[in-house]
């Protein structure tokens, strides 16, 4: 069954408080940062204390994900080292401009995953979109690697690098990013993920984010603060009428599996294999909030 | 009339010996001159009070913590004391906080070589802990304390007592004037018990002052002082609404344990504490309440903001208030007619004729450690410095039918829930549920509560499996180290001993 993932926690790399507790939030995903949250003098101590929440057991029912420091920087390999041998589930690149970027990465991924001993192809990636060239070489990155399992759109440097800047709202200059990014990932068959929101304490303009993110068909968002998971989960929960409809579908699909049929049908009207699927993730989002 | 006397006692040879009338104001001198009667408490400074008071070595003196680290009258007055050369006093206060460190140059000098209270903090707490004292400290809770004076264990001789305003006659309260700290709980039985009351205050208003907390005719000297405390630092230290999600997670998980535990129902009544979590709970009843359409018949406690404010949407119909704990439920004391102010011994002595923590239905008290019987602390540090407060925690865990306590499973590097807890200020008896920031652990005591939140659907564990998760965190602490040499005594509610805190040892 796809893995639901609405909400992907950042949790500073360097915060040994959060780094040894943040699994109690119970996010989709816990995503360990080494990058942008880390300052140069704390890059090696956030390496080694995330290297130790991966391996407690503690994090064991929670999916992990590492955003390591780009592999040109001094400190990326050595990232990549410590969350392949501590069993993240999912290494997160930032900044990611070009199919290569992807396919070094799973070439270093490779190797390390031969050298300590872990399956290969089980560390997963995701790809962060930073920038216009990134939005551009979106459907060749989604395609890079079999690792691949998703896209997040990275909204602040990206705006930089369009020099335009958020205007709140409707959010015009971020469209067509997002819809390229959503579609880069939907035709390769990966997940979507959505920019962060970075004023925790602005609960209403957060939430008209999350909707704009949702109805476009992201799989979730970034989120900065786990102040923002539970809000974000009931925005991602469906209306009753939208649970009852989809039960109906189940229903329809289980009868027509029993009877042998073919086709399904609901109301006279035939329901398309994806539709099921659809009604499939509207019943677990439901029951995950 | 001297024959009228005589008379009567050969009549009536086993009558109490009787005195004849010897005129209005023979045996009240007070009364006699108009200006003495009427402004005979007034004293024109603190030494002329206490000079006053007859107070002598050996005695004991007390005071009440209703302006918490805004006090400004146990440093004063214990200064002046040690000024005039007092020795070998008994300190009875309701409470010490961590502005009461000036009190430590007291204990080395002899000044005072005795204490009872219900807390103890920052340096003051660290000396003890280190054995400055020769006699151990009394800890009590709010109500053992009010236990104690009734048993006369605790016999107070001046009771030195802070008010916001008061007039001539001695009509003081702590809800009125402009440096005002709210309900005089603890003060009301001072007040009742002490051989001589005197009254420090700010502002002298005319008479009859309304409300008397503390009424005219148990007072017998005033003095007027600048500052008796600073009303904003009545809630430093205690956090008023947090944003910290950790706190509101397990506030959230036991406002659903409230909700599940079938007392979430109208007419219920409920105490929190003043910690964060406790707080922030409040809230999510309040939206629980408003949800389900009830209200809540009372409130108890310290009372603070969250609370008032529920009190004032109509979510809570009365608050019975023993301390305020800010300046928002100070107000709110003031203001509505349904906002009580109540002393200690209704609050919560249980050899009291009535407390209110009886009629409690729900509480959600804090937790330094709590251990695989339940048992809690709040009064050790996890260096095994006396560093907290009694309080009223075994006071009104034992008397509600629901004793929630609320903490984080790690704080720093330490576990709090723990095999077994370095002091039992409340035994696990009391205690029915344990909500922490990675699951929810109900007392083996109490079964059909277990079931009822199972089939609720919350996140239940055995408090074995906290403390494994919990040591799976921060790893086996090594063991704390004590002499044998006993620091302090801890009271429970009924005066008998349940543990004893002992000296840190810090040899190498």
């Amino acid at each position: 069954m796809m893995k639901l993932r609405r909400s992907m926690l950042f949790v500073p790399g360097d915060a040994a408080g959060m780094v040894s507790t943040s699994f109690v939030f119970k996010p989709d995903t816990i995503m360990f940062d080494l990058e942008d949250a880390v300052a140069p003098q704390e890059k090696d101590s956030a390496r080694i204390l995330v290297y130790h929440a991966l391996r407690h057991p503690s994090y064991r029912d929670i999916e992990t994900a590492v955003r390591i420091n780009g592999l040109d920087s001094e400190y990326g390999l050595k990232d990549l080292e410590m969350s392949v041998r501590g069993g993240a589930d999912i290494v997160r690149l930032p900044k990611t401009e070009k199919p290569e970027d992807i396919e070094l990465l799973d070439q270093h991924i490779t190797r390390i995953e031969q050298a300590c001993g872990r399956q290969v192809g089980q560390t997963r990636v995701m790809a962060a979109i930073e920038s216009a060239y990134g939005v551009v070489n979106a459907v060749s990155i989604a395609r890079a690697s079999p690792r691949m399992i998703a896209l997040a759109l990275a909204g602040f440097d990206y705006l930089v690098d369009m020099q335009s800047e958020r205007s709140g709202e409707s959010e015009p200059e971020l469209f067509y990013a997002r819809a390229a990014v959503l579609h880069a990932a939907r035709a390769a068959g990966l997940d979507a993920f959505d920019v962060v929101y970075g004023d925790v304490n602005d609960m209403e303009g957060f939430l008209r984010e999350v909707m704009i993110a949702k109805n476009l068909g992201f799989n979730g968002k970034s989120l900065i603060h786990p102040r923002q998971i539970k809000p974000l989960h009931q925005s991602y929960a469906p209306t009753p009428q939208e649970l009852a409809r989809a039960r109906r579908i189940i229903q329809a699909a289980e009868k027509a599996k029993k009877e042998g049929l073919g086709v399904i049908s609901l109301d006279g009207k035939m329901v398309d294999p994806p539709v099921v699927a659809h009604a499939e993730l509207v019943l677990r989002r439901a029951e995950a909030v | 009339m001297a024959e009228l006397v005589e008379e009567l006692a050969r009549q009536v040879p086993d009558l109490c010996k009787l005195e004849p009338f010897a005129g209005a104001t023979a045996h009240t001198p007070n009364l006699a001159d108009p200006e003495v009667k009427l402004h005979r408490k007034l004293c024109g400074s603190l030494q002329e009070a206490i000079e006053k008071s007859d107070l002598r070595d050996g005695m004991t003196i007390s005071f009440h913590h209703a302006f918490r680290e805004g006090d400004k009258v146990i440093n004063q007055v214990v200064g002046k004391l040690a000024e005039m050369g007092f020795r070998d006093l008994t300190l009875a206060t309701s409470s010490l906080l961590n502005c009461h460190d000036p009190l430590v140059a007291h204990l080395k000098s002899g000044v005072i070589t005795q204490i009872y209270t219900s807390g103890l903090r920052g340096k003051v707490g660290d000396a003890i802990s280190h054995g400055i004292m020769r006699r151990p400290v009394q800890i009590h809770s709010h109500g053992g304390r009010a236990n104690l004076l009734q048993t006369g264990e605790l016999k107070i001789h001046v009771a030195f007592l802070g008010v916001s305003c008061c007039d001539e006659f001695g009509n003081g309260n702590g809800s009125h004037g402009e440096l005002n700290c709210g309900a005089l709980g603890y003060a009301k039985v001072d007040a009742q018990y002490a051989r001589t009351v005197v009254l420090l205050t700010p502002e002298i208003v005319p008479f009859p002052n309304h409300p008397a907390s503390i009424s005219q005719d148990e007072v017998d000297l005033i003095v007027h002082l600048d500052e008796v405390g600073d009303p904003k630092l009545i809630s430093k230290g205690a956090a008023r609404t947090t944003r910290n999600p950790r706190e509101l997670l397990i506030a959230s998980h036991a406002a659903d344990v409230v909700e599940h535990s079938h007392y979430l129902r109208d007419g219920f009544s409920v105490q929190t504490g003043s910690g964060a979590s406790s707080i922030a709970a409040t809230q999510f009843i309040g939206e629980k309440m408003t949800a389900k359409g009830i209200t809540a018949s009372f409130a108890l406690g310290g009372i603070t903001g969250g609370i008032a404010d529920l009190h004032a949407k109509g979510l809570i119909k009365t608050l019975i208030d023993v301390q305020s704990f800010d300046i928002d439920a100070a107000k709110s004391l003031r203001q509505s007619p349904a906002h009580i102010e109540i002393s200690a011994n209704e609050y919560a002595n249980a050899t009291s004729k009535g407390a209110y923590v009886d009629r409690v239905d729900v509480v959600i008290l804090a937790a330094l450690e709590i251990d695989l019987a339940f048992n809690v602390n709040v009064i050790t540090g996890s260096d095994g410095v006396l560093r907290g407060a009694s309080g009223g925690h075994c006071d009104v865990a034992a008397a509600a039918n629901l004793a929630i306590v609320v903490a984080p499973l790690v704080r720093g590097r330490m576990p709090t829930v723990v095999n077994k807890v370095t002091t039992v200020i409340t035994p696990g008896e009391s205690i029915g549920v344990l909500v922490t920031d990675q699951g929810i652990a109900v007392n083996p005591n109490r079964p059909e509560l277990a079931k009822r939140l199972l089939d609720a659907g919350l996140p239940m564990v055995a408090i074995e499996e906290l403390h494994r998760r919990a040591v799976a965190l921060t790893g086996v602490p090594e063991p704390l180290r004590f002499l044998d040499r006993i620091v302090a005594v801890i009271r429970y509610r009924d005066g008998t001993v349940i543990d004893v805190v002992r000296q840190v040892d810090e040899r190498e």
